[in-house]
């Protein structure tokens, strides 16, 4: 059975780490600042007792006040997995950082996000619309789009 | 007269090729650009987005329940293992429990549905490789009675719509074992007939030994599933990992390949219609009786939350995760696509080969654009 790392564990090993990185923490979840999701992606992809190699997925959801962007890693070696969420408040130009360079699955579903919730992944190499045509006015999976 | 060889000297260059996005090759509507020099596949760039019809914008307008159909429609050649993950997630947000019965029975579907899912994998993957259609139809002689068995209890040939929230639609109906018996006891020979016509086989041999290898490496780090990581060598399996619906009672094996190549992909999904088969027959023996269906309302209202389930899908991990607002439908529907995911690792796969090896690259990885583009 794969068991899910509490969260609040999780974040009291990463705010030792990076202090000012975790926002709030419960015990299904980890919430992260975008600024420091990049640094802390890599921690817990390459510390060797947590070892989240396999990258589940990212999804995002629109909830008016803010966008926020969920992760759920596995990791295929501890049989472990967690789920990290990021939020942007800014409804113009939302942007987090990109986490393809660590695992390459997350290419295609970051540009699925960029082309239906209009989220920027900084640091994508190819960000591109994905399913809709260059061109499409909006970003179809928010809430305010009819 | 001098000859000025070096205006005659041949100049080439790289030039594109557009492949599909209707192309018998490519299993539906996806599109590569592909840039070649010569026959050799410099590079290639996929474009999705033909058969995109909103289907999670979609759900955000239904109901928990009238969602169901719609899942049908995602990875279209095996509708049950759909409904049974989303169904799984809806169960998981609101904490319905399933009957003893009904989760048999779902069991035994879902392991049907990756026989016939499998079936049409290697078909048509013999049909890139150039057996043209013969193996096909052979396979769709099986298929063809697995279809029959799930009309039986749903009345659909294709898009099934079967399985319901805390449960399944309808109980088996009394015709049902006896037909599954029949095909049981016929199975382990048809599959044995496989092996003998194509196993072996020199020209398939040929064409796909050491063919669009995929390193382990690779595969976990793009995040693929299914019978593709398998192939890698890696044994990892979510109904073994991280165990399901009733998955932890049954005995079977997970096969992996060797070096992750064209072939192994085809062989792990011959061997893991064996151990289907294996889990079916425990399956049956152990069928209870009962309810097939959980007290629950028509409209369903799970409480304020989210939940993601998955499901080893017979093309590899299947999720869905949803967030419920109190309100009968979705607020947030999100599919994690198999297809879409085990297409990540193409480009790197193809690279250096021939068009004619793409096609089978391609092939072997046995994707469904329904799901890939949703």
């Amino acid at each position: 059975m794969t068991v899910a790392l509490s969260g609040k564990d999780i974040a009291s090993k990463l705010e030792e780490r990076f202090p000012g990185s975790v926002v709030e923490s419960s015990q299904a979840c980890v919430l992260i600042k975008p600024d420091s999701l990049l640094e802390v992606a890599a921690f817990l992809k390459d510390t060797p007792e947590l070892n989240f190699d396999y990258f589940n997925y990212v999804t995002a959801v629109d909830y008016f006040q803010y966008f926020e962007i969920i992760y759920q890693l596995t990791s295929l070696e501890h049989n472990h997995s967690l789920v990290f969420k990021a939020r942007c408040y800014d409804r113009e130009n939302p942007a987090v950082p990109s986490v393809v360079e660590l695992w390459q699955g997350a290419d295609f579903q970051e540009r699925e996000i960029y082309d239906l919730m209009g989220i920027r992944f900084e640091g994508h190499p190819n960000l591109k619309r994905i399913f809709l045509w260059e061109g499409f006015q909006g970003y179809p999976l928010r809430k305010d789009f009819l | 007269m001098a000859i000025e060889t070096r205006e005659m000297a041949l100049k080439t260059e790289p030039f594109v090729l557009n492949f599909g996005p209707v192309h018998p090759s490519t299993h539906g509507v996806y599109r590569m650009r592909t840039t070649l020099d010569g026959e050799v596949v410099l590079d290639i760039e996929p474009v999705f987005g033909y058969l995109h019809r909103g289907i999670e914008k979609l759900a955000e307008q239904r109901t928990f329940t009238g969602f169901i159909p719609l899942t049908d429609r995602l990875d279209y050649i095996s509708s049950m293992s759909n409904n049974l993950a989303y169904c799984l997630a809806v169960e998981k947000l609101a904490g319905i429990a399933v009957p003893e019965r009904a989760e048999y029975i779902r069991v035994i579907i879902a392991e049907m549905q990756r026989i016939a899912n499998h079936l049409i994998a290697v078909g048509s993957f013999l049909n890139d490789c150039g057996a043209y259609f013969t193996p096909f139809l052979y396979m769709f002689r099986e298929r063809e009675r697995i279809v029959d068995l799930f009309e039986m209890v749903s009345g659909q040939r294709l898009l099934y719509n079967y399985m319901r929230i805390g449960g399944v639609s309808q109980d088996l109906p009394d015709e049902f074992l006896p037909a599954l018996r029949k095909l049981l006891d016929l199975m382990p020979s048809y599959i044995g007939e496989y092996e003998r016509l194509l196993k072996d086989n020199e020209i398939l041999q040929a064409r796909a030994r050491g063919v669009g290898i995929l390193t382990q490496e690779t595969a976990v780090n793009c995040g693929i599933s299914g019978p593709v990581l398998r192939s890698t060598g890696y044994r990892w399996d979510w109904r073994r990992a991280d165990p399901y619906s009733i998955y932890d009672r049954f005995d079977f094996d997970i096969p992996v390949g060797v070096q992750g190549d064209c072939y192994d992909r085809f062989r792990v999904r011959i061997e893991e219609m064996t151990q289907s088969l294996r889990i079916i027959e425990q399956a049956i023996k152990d069928l209870p009786s009962g309810p097939v269906q959980a007290d629950v309302p028509h409209l369903i209202r799970p409480p304020v939350g989210e939940a993601y389930a998955h499901i080893e899908a017979p093309k590899g991990e299947l999720g869905f995760y949803l967030v419920s607002d109190d309100s009968v439908a979705p607020y947030r529907c999100h599919v994690r696509p198999t297809s879409l995911i085990n297409l990540t690792a193409l480009r790197e796969m193809v690279r250096g080969w021939k068009v004619a090896d793409l096609i089978i690259i391609f092939g072997s990885i046995d994707i469904t654009l329904g799901e890939v583009d949703r």
